[in-house]
């Protein structure tokens, strides 16, 4: 069979082409349809409260340190390992800086080098253990679990640090609100736009560098159905945050976060090497990537983050308590695995992650606007746990493996590039008769 | 057919796009040791998997009698219930257990599930004695040697109540006092009924101890020969095993030899973990640019190894020795600089050590240069993109595009993008460890193209293969490799298969262990 032919394979019916242009990802979509559902039952059972622009932007103020530490997690999970202690050293992280503003008269601005570089020390403590000395990242991590948390415990003794009104403006606070009365908090509705102008730029000029490779380009509609959607979706969340006070400043701060890390972990030498490594070490290692080294770097950044999400819950509290941090990693991990990430490493997206917090998130929030007992909503959140990752098990089962990312992105690069459907050999490869499927030949 | 044990029947097994076993017959007698050669690949393993219920009964056609009762086993434990016990190269024992728990894994003196230990030592202590080991019951596994743990794989199959026993390679990875030792307990076994059957490349040993000879090639079986009445010697087996035309497999090349481009002079590598046993020892070979020189040898005999040590040390203990590189001395400390001097090594186990079988096409043949791709400090897509199309029209990759999954991909295709990973590192020379195992023989022939324009290219290659065919047809000089040491060099008019694989089987002449 010749290349030609291969290449003229493409999709006919339009239903094919879209779902090629999610990236042949049940998954993806899945979660996000999940996502929505959720929104919706939620908005017609609290009749119309879940969706007041007070109750979204609450949304995020409650879940951002969660969604924060999700970030560093899904980098840890891809690259193999886990993290269990980022609870306790969030609550650390929190911990030292209230008391350096506190006891110590250390300016805010300057306590938030300061927590960001004492995370950094505890990533790289552990990362020490995991990469240079080879213990079990879970075992590394269930200690720093306890003794960070005795840390914790130990400075704080048994009390709470208040902090400063300008640290608290991390997590409270909003960008302040400037030009024209026009009823909405204008930075906020720029912001959108400016967004959604990004996405279409991206989007067209990874039209033109398919086009420029030769390589074949999906059908106009496509892109601008994906653009309708994704520019649909940005600007009513826009014009819902613009309604109320705007952009909080730790939405603010999220969504940078997720822009570096999603440029980190797809755009960068480094965050190729995590996916290497989690997907296979022994392969990875016979290609010239120093293993040890990304398993540090990953622990050390998580470690970061954990500093950033202490921070923005301290804030958020407006106090560092003992108790601060507990039950985070639970949480964090849930997301990440929720959002599709492999348990065996490898795979995950940034995007995903956030997408598996954010249902948690809402869940949250929409049960506790119906006043449903919290004891109860643990025990959804549990079973959504359970069922998301039995869902992804199944449908990679079945060779319908999760593309997570592909259709957040609008960039080429999918980050979770297990096969699609696309069958290189004939019409009738099923999704059962994948080559890794098979059990190799050769002698003992 | 009288007092035959075991008679296997029109075995055929295929696996997708591999016929592994093709109408294959094996009868073997009560109370003999059967052995079974064949080269690597030939389909001896498959067979006894076969056999024993690894490949449950379905996946196979054909019939298997068993002491005149036809089988049909679903597992290992079945087999094991008929009496048929295989024990397997790598040995199935739990380091961390003692000798006797060890015995009666899976098989535990037991009632009511619950373990009677003072019977399990009594019980112990006994099967020791059959296979001559002197050692503590409570023993754990880890603490004594290789050849011990043999010994306690033989008892294990002992206390099963074996009635055939089947041993994969068992005196591969012995020394040659461990060995004598295994073998005298096989005859010793003979005489007490137990009927054996070994697979082994050491023909000397088959020669000795075997009763008879069944041997495979490519999936069929050849021959069987009466080890006494025939009069066998080595050169008879090797025959059987090689005999095969060498017809049009290979594209026609005439070599340009240039520079001496790698060199390695007396160079040993100790096992990483047993560091008293030498893998390779004092290993010489030199490649010139524009020249394909083969490394033969057979499993165990150390190719990849020597190989993975000159690739950055990724594999070994203390290696020494000396390489050039276009005459100068470089010392490869990890495989980063390896790569950065010009070296490609292109592994045999694709899957486990080649490919990150999650990776796109296009990520898996950056996957090992992705720092090439780097314009201002960021990966640039559009460069991935130029880069793997290069390489899948250089290669002939057959893939709808650069984006699909490799594991898509059929295992000659998946080959071509793990050869096209390490082109686009810029090598110089190239290790090519098993480049067409496992691929279809239209995708062979590709390779073999593109191996051909490498070497066209000025560039060196090293190519291991099992298959002595392909490096007759390929190569312009060929090593022999037997148990770490390099027992001949051969010119490529002088090479034939029987030559070769004499050289392979040789063995060390002297074996020389390391004080600890």
């Amino acid at each position: 069979m010749s290349q030609e032919t291969l290449e003229s394979d493409a999709p006919t019916s339009f239903v094919a082409q879209v779902r090629q242009a999610m990236g042949g990802n049940v998954r993806q979509y899945g979660m996000i349809m999940a996502l929505l559902l959720l929104v919706g039952l939620f908005q017609v059972l609290t009749d119309g409260l879940f969706l007041q622009p007070r109750n979204v932007t609450s949304l995020l103020v409650q879940n951002g340190y969660i969604l924060i530490l999700a970030i560093g997690m899904v980098m840890v999970i891809i690259a193999g390992h886990i993290d269990l202690s980022v609870g306790s050293v969030a609550a650390f992280v929190g911990a030292t800086v209230a008391i350096s503003m506190q006891r110590f008269d250390i300016p805010w601005p300057l306590a938030i080098v300061l927590g960001l570089v004492v995370g950094v020390i505890v990533g790289a403590w552990q990362g020490f253990w995991v990469a240079y000395v080879g213990i079990p990242a879970f075992i590394v991590t269930l200690a720093g679990m306890l003794l960070f948390r005795g840390l914790d415990l130990m400075m704080l003794n048994a009390s709470s640090v208040g902090v400063p009104d300008g640290f608290q403006v991390i997590a409270n606070g909003f960008i302040p609100d400037m030009g024209p009365n026009t009823g909405y908090h204008n930075p906020t509705l720029l912001l959108a736009i400016l967004l959604v102008v990004l996405f279409a730029v991206l989007e067209v000029r990874k039209r033109a560098a398919l086009r420029k490779h030769a390589m074949e380009v999906p059908p106009l509609s496509i892109s601008i159905v994906k653009l309708v959607v994704i520019g649909a979706a940005v600007l009513a969340f826009g014009l819902l945050l613009a309604s109320y006070k705007g952009v909080p400043v730790v939405g603010l701060i999220l969504g940078l976060l997720v822009a570096i890390y999603t440029f980190v972990t797809r755009k960068t030498v480094f965050g190729r090497h995590i996916y290497s490594v989690g997907g296979n070490s022994l392969a990875a290692g016979l290609s010239g990537v120093n293993t040890k080294r990304i398993d540090f770097m990953v622990m050390v950044n998580m470690g970061l983050l954990s500093g950033v999400a202490g921070m923005v819950f301290t804030a958020y509290l407006n106090a560092a308590n003992p108790k601060d941090g507990v039950g985070f990693e639970l949480d964090a991990i849930a997301a990440v695995f929720i959002g599709g990430a492999a348990v065996a490493g490898g795979i995950g997206t940034v995007s995903g992650s956030m997408v598996g917090g954010l249902v948690m998130g809402v869940l949250n929030l929409g049960l506790a606007n119906l006043s449903v007992d919290s004891n109860f909503i643990q025990i959804i959140k549990g079973m959504v746990l359970l069922l998301a990752v039995a869902f992804d098990v199944r449908s990679k089962l079945q060779g319908r493996p999760s593309f997570i990312g592909m259709i957040m992105s609008g960039m080429n690069r999918s980050s979770s590039p297990l096969p699609t459907e696309v069958t290189p050999p004939g019409p009738e490869a099923s999704a059962g008769e994948r080559p890794e499927s098979k059990v190799p030949v050769g002698s003992l | 057919m009288d007092n035959m044990i075991l008679s296997m029947r029109g075995i055929t097994k295929e696996f997708p796009g591999v016929k592994a076993l093709a109408d294959v017959t094996l009868n073997v007698r009560r109370g003999e040791i059967h052995a079974i050669c064949g080269e690597n690949g030939a389909g001896k393993s498959t067979l006894m998997k076969v056999l024993s219920g690894i490949h449950p009964f379905g996946t196979y056609e054909g019939q298997i009698f068993f002491e005149d009762q036809p089988c049909e086993f679903k597992g290992i434990r079945e087999s094991e219930h008929a009496g048929i016990v295989i024990i397997h190269q790598e040995l199935a024992l739990i380091p961390e257990l003692s000798i006797v728990e060890n015995l009666f894994q899976g098989n535990e003196v037991a009632k009511h599930g619950i373990i009677n230990w003072y019977e399990a030592a009594a019980n112990a202590t006994e099967l020791l004695a059959r296979v001559g080991l002197s050692e503590n019951p409570n023993t754990k596994i880890k603490n004594i040697g290789i050849g011990k743990q043999q010994l306690v794989e033989i008892a294990k199959a002992l206390a099963k109540r074996v009635k055939l026993l089947i041993l994969d390679e068992p005196t591969a990875a012995l020394n040659d006092a461990d060995s004598m030792h295994l073998l005298n307990l096989l005859e010793g076994l003979r005489h007490k009924g137990i009927t054996s059957i070994m697979i082994s490349h050491k023909l000397n040993e088959i020669e000795k101890i075997s009763d008879s000879i069944t041997i495979i090639r490519d999936g069929k079986t050849i021959e069987t020969l009466d080890v006494k009445a025939d009069g066998i010697n080595e050169d008879r087996i090797i025959k059987g095993m090689v005999g095969r035309d060498l017809d049009h497999r290979f594209p026609p090349h005439e070599p340009t030899v240039g520079d001496m481009l790698l060199e390695i002079k007396d160079w040993s590598v100790l096992h990483p973990d047993d560091h008293s046993r030498y893998v390779v020892q004092g290993a010489s070979l030199n490649i010139h640019r524009g020249e394909i020189v083969g490394l033969a040898g057979l499993m165990g005999a150390g190719r990849t190894e020597l190989a993975r040590s000159i690739f950055g040390q990724s594999y070994g203990h203390k290696i020494s020795g000396v390489l050039f590189k276009d005459g100068k001395a470089l010392h490869l400390k990890n495989v980063s600089q390896a790569i950065d001097a010009g070296l490609a090594y292109v592994t045999e186990d694709r899957k486990t050590l080649g490919l990150n079988l999650h990776d796109t096409v296009k990520a898996s043949i950056t996957s090992a240069a992705v720092r090439k791709l780097r314009h201002n400090g960021v990966v640039d897509d559009n460069l991935e993109i130029v880069a793997a199309n290069k390489y899948r029209r250089d290669m002939k990759i057959k893939a709808p595009n650069v984006d699909v999954g490799v594991a898509t991909l059929s295992g000659g295709n998946q080959q071509k993008v793990v050869l096209g990973k390490w082109m686009f590192t810029g090598p110089d020379l190239l290790m090519l460890d098993e480049p067409t195992r496992g691929i279809d023989v239209g995708a062979k022939f590709e390779i073999y193209e593109i191996i051909n324009r490498l070497a066209d290219s000025g560039r060196g290659v090293l190519m291991i293969s099992s298959e002595l065919p392909e490096l007759l047809g390929m190569c312009d000089r060929i090593y022999t490799l037997s148990e770490g040491v390099i027992t001949a060099e051969v010119p490529r008019e002088k090479a034939d298969q029987e030559t070769l694989m004499r050289y392979m089987t040789q063995g060390k002449i002297q074996r020389r262990t390391v004080q600890q």
